[in-house]
């Protein structure tokens, strides 16, 4: 707990960070209780009313093509992007340190072949993976999305929790705990983990902001999030064909993408200065 | 006879979390052409600072207080706009620094870097720019200096680098040559053989000398004035003769005592009891009263500077 | 050459390695690949046990493996599925320079800008356009590049009609234009495309190169340089920057993977016939050899990239052999 407080005033202490995580929690909450307030997302086209409203009260964002209301999907979108992001990254993080400790720490032929098998995971774009494993399932349910992103994603975690670890095993208060004849696992949770959470934190927040981008790409080709659920790159995909005549429709998606990444990476910023500056 | 370099009151600050300090504070010095002057003191005594302020190099935070006044030949270099800066460096001014490995560029060959000093400054084409960079690896004793023009500073041993940071400086003939502890990084016996460079390279150019070092032996039979440098202020300034034979300010006293002696009577060398304070923390009053074993009531006041004999100064209130 | 012989090794055996993911990915995701095929036109079913004879699917999967790894060392993709056995080889010939000119160029405006911005911000480092720089920097980055593209298009091609909004060249040109005429137009179409691409990058390129710029401005030989009395722009740029050189060309190894991903959208926002429109295309209709081709052939070119970066290094730096 101690962590999370440290990574806190890490944060706050840094201007665009303080500015990053204010936008977040405002986000947050909005995304979990402002639908409650807003017109449904999923009114369905009433033929005598006129779609592509531009925003005007009632609709601050306007309506869309099928005359649901633009600021409720966002809103909505919001949470679908959100929950994705951040079960993804929970399952990156978590295979990402638990193979990146193995390498550290083992070293060996263990480490050689674990690296190996990551440079070449890696050399294939994450996107292309992505497409290969979605493409061929016909519809893809939410939580497969979320696995299959988390499973495409814990390659770089992994280098840097072994690098960590491979810096840390060779400091003395290690040495010292295996001098003292405590057992590997126990070293590794109680002396090395919470050493590597540092630079980890910084990396999973930039996880997140770029598992937001991935996701709205993918829904963007129709491979990501489903229709009729409301996603931010599915908005946009809808909206390509009226950009001149209905702009709101895509620039309200497009631009709480950006706000939202922005923020996370504030956050994921000041936490990388914070971390780097004070271990290096 | 004007002086080649007249400083007065400089005073460089650094912003601190009370407040403004002064690592350098107030120091007071001339240099006559040709002319070497050893500026000496122990680490944090403010002495590289002052080296650094004469090219206008103090490194950011860092400041030179307005109120100081730096004259070169009578020109007033802290007013200088960037583009006749630039032309004093090199030329008219030189420095060479402790450590040549880090003061010189991995990724160029050295002949580079010193046809680079020379262009800066003359108007030569690059051939001529070359035999000159040529001559003066010869001139600071650099054997099959031809060959060498085309070497890389990680592949010369720590002597003939620093060799090469001193070719550097003298390739645009300056006429005064700051040299920041020349030799602190360099084994003993390249030590001595580097000074000597010096010693040749200025009688045969005229060159006035600032040799800022901690190290008092190195001083003797080298420099014709020493000024000694404590906690941001010049204690003792003298010709070196005077200094050694009769050093007046207690500090100056401490060092020849803290030095071991190869001749004379056997003694212990007697280290200055305390630690040299911090910037952040200047004693007031007389900076050197913690240490000193001759401490008065009258020493809580700041000290002027009192001539002991003609040419020979001390900041102290001892007789 | 030691050095350099065991690097191509290790980049050839890497990519090997990657080729087996690839493979083994698409062979276990569920889904069949001959499914959405018969879903447009119904065929009997002797025509669909002729196919997956044809297209081998019927053999255990470890055959299956080795004979595509020998058609990937002998430089064969295999074929399309969707367009008729049409061997994958020339269907990538076909798409790949106009992902090479698109990409290439993305990666110039991206050097370029992103060094120049990054040397800038250093210099004044802590300013107020500096932090802001860092922000617009950070936002850029934030951007999705398919959003980016339909919003520049929008700005600068359907409001101030300046620039094309699509492909690569203009379908109205007569037969008889000029070279300079065509060279012209291709450019046109290009730019918005290209700057779409590189423009998230840029932000990030700048930052790294901001951070290694800001650590070479302490080196010793930059005091040196001055006291030389070199003029600062010899300082920044032949002193300092070329020793943040070298943490700048492992970007390159990482950059090459974003911008190929990237080129997927801005290729379909702009259709641009590359490389990344033939795996839209593929996926669209399960064309797997295709996406399997496309994957592979990326891989290379990152895994070669990477090489390339690292052989570089060595080359820039005199005190690495290169041997």
């Amino acid at each position: 707990m101690n962590l999370l407080r440290e990574a806190w005033q890490v944060v706050w202490r840094d201007r665009g960070g303080r500015a990053g995580a204010l936008v977040l929690a405002a986000l947050i909450l909005i995304a979990s209780i402002a639908p409650r307030f807003l017109p449904d997302w999923r009114v369905m086209p009433d033929l005598g009313r006129v779609s592509l409203q531009p925003p005007g009260p009632g609709h601050w964002l306007g309506t869309d093509r099928d005359n649901r209301d633009v600021l409720s999907r966002v809103v909505r979108g919001a949470r679908v992007s959100l929950a994705v992001a951040a079960g993804a990254v929970a399952l990156s993080v978590t295979v990402g340190a638990l193979i990146g400790m193995l390498a550290g720490y083992a070293g060996g032929w263990v480490d050689s072949l674990l690296m190996r098998l990551v440079d070449s995971a890696m050399a294939v774009p994450r996107l292309f993976l992505l497409l290969i494993m979605v493409a061929i399932m016909e519809r893809i349910p939410l939580p497969v999305l979320i696995v299959v992103l988390g499973a495409t994603g814990w390659f770089g975690t992994s280098r840097l929790v072994r690098a960590e670890v491979q810096r840390l095993r060779t400091l003395d208060f290690v040495r010292a705990a295996e001098a003292l004849g405590a057992n590997r696992r126990r070293i590794a949770l109680r002396h090395l983990l919470p050493n590597v959470a540092g630079p980890l934190a910084a990396s999973t927040t930039l996880a997140v902001g770029d598992v937001i981008l991935l996701e709205a790409g993918l829904s963007f080709l129709g491979l990501g999030v489903q229709p009729p659920t409301p996603s931010w790159g599915g908005m946009i995909l809808e909206a390509q064909p009226y950009l001149a005549t209905a702009p709101w429709t895509s620039l309200a998606p497009g631009i709480a993408v950006v706000l939202t990444v922005l923020s996370v990476n504030l956050v994921g910023e000041a936490l990388h200065q914070g971390y780097t500056t004070s271990s290096a | 006879m004007t002086a080649l370099l007249e400083v007065t009151g400089l005073r460089v600050s650094f912003p601190g979390a009370r407040g403004a300090v002064y690592p350098v504070d107030g120091v007071s010095f001339s240099l006559a052409r040709g002319e070497t002057l050893a500026l000496v003191g122990e680490s944090g005594s403010g002495k590289t600072l002052s080296g650094l302020a004469l090219l206008r190099l103090v490194p950011a935070p860092g400041r030179i207080d307005p109120g100081s006044s730096i004259l070169l030949e009578g020109r007033d270099l802290l007013s200088l706009t960037p583009e006749p800066l630039r032309q004093v460096r090199g030329r008219k001014i030189a420095m060479v620094f402790q450590d040549p490995m880090s003061s010189l560029n991995p990724v160029l060959t050295v002949g580079a870097q010193i046809t680079e000093a020379i262009q800066a400054h003359l108007a030569v084409s690059n051939r001529e720019a070359r035999g000159r960079a040529e001559g003066l690896l010869g001139e600071v004793g650099i054997a099959d200096p031809g060959r060498r023009l085309r070497s890389y500073p990680h592949q010369l041993s720590g002597g003939m680098r620093q060799r090469v940071m001193i070719a550097i400086a003298l390739s645009a003939e300056p006429e005064l040559l700051i040299a920041d502890e020349p030799t602190s990084a360099l084994d003993v016996t390249v030590q001595a053989q580097i000074l000597e460079v010096l010693d040749r390279l200025r009688a045969a150019r005229g060159m006035a000398v600032l040799l800022i070092t901690h190290d008092l032996g190195i001083v003797a039979g080298r420099a014709d004035r020493v000024a000694v440098m404590y906690a941001g202020r010049i204690v003792e300034q003298a010709e070196t003769g005077q200094l050694f034979s009769a050093p007046a300010h207690p500090y100056t006293r401490g060092l020849f005592a803290s030095m071991p002696r190869l001749t004379g009577p056997r003694r212990r060398p007697m280290p200055i009891p305390g630690t040299v304070p911090s910037p952040a923390a200047w004693p007031t009053g007389c900076r050197f009263r913690p240490r000193c074993p001759q401490a008065m009531e009258r020493c809580i006041d700041e000290p002027p500077e009192r001539v002991v004999t003609p040419g020979h100064v001390s900041r102290c209130w001892l007789e | 050459m030691t050095w350099f012989l065991r690097r191509v090794a290790s980049a050839v055996v890497t990519f090997l390695l990657a080729t087996t993911l690839v493979f083994f990915l698409m062979r276990i995701t569920p889904g069949d690949p001959l499914a959405r095929l018969s879903e447009d036109r119904p065929m009997p079913p002797e025509a669909i046990a002729d196919l997956r004879a044809r297209y081998d699917l019927n053999s255990p999967l470890t055959s299956q493996f080795t004979h595509f790894l020998g058609g990937i060392l002998g430089g064969n993709l295999g074929a399309s599925i969707a367009q008729g056995g049409r061997s994958v080889n020339s269907l990538i010939a076909e798409r790949l320079p106009a992902t090479l000119l698109l990409g290439g160029t993305a990666l110039l405006l991206n050097f370029s800008f992103g060094i120049w911005l990054g040397v800038w911000q250093a210099r004044r480092r802590g300013s107020r356009a500096d932090q802001w720089l860092s922000v617009l920097s950070l936002a850029a980055y934030a951007t999705p590049s398919f959003w980016l593209g339909l919003a520049l298009t929008w700005l600068l091609g359907v409001e101030l009609h300046l620039l094309p909004t699509g492909f690569m060249h203009d379908p109205l040109l007569p037969a008889n234009a000029s070279a300079w005429v065509r060279f012209t137009d291709l450019l046109r179409h290009l730019l918005l495309p290209a700057i779409t691409l590189s423009l998230a990058t840029i932000g990030a390129t700048a930052r790294y190169q901001r951070a290694a710029m800001i650590d070479a401005l302490e080196l010793g030989c930059v005091r040196t340089a001055r006291t030389k009395g070199l003029p600062e722009r010899a300082v920044i740029w032949r002193h300092a920057w070329r020793n943040a050189l070298g943490p700048m060309l492992a970007l390159f190894g990482l950059w090459l993977p974003l911008l190929v991903a990237g080129s997927v959208f801005v290729e379909a926002i702009f259709s641009w016939p590359g490389l990344g429109t033939l795996a839209w295309e593929a996926i669209g209709s399960r064309d797997y050899p295709v996406i399997m081709g496309a994957a592979i052939l990326v891989s290379a070119l990152v895994v070669a990239g990477s090489l390339i970066a690292d052989l570089l290094h060595r080359l820039l730096d005199p005190r690495l052999g290169t041997s």
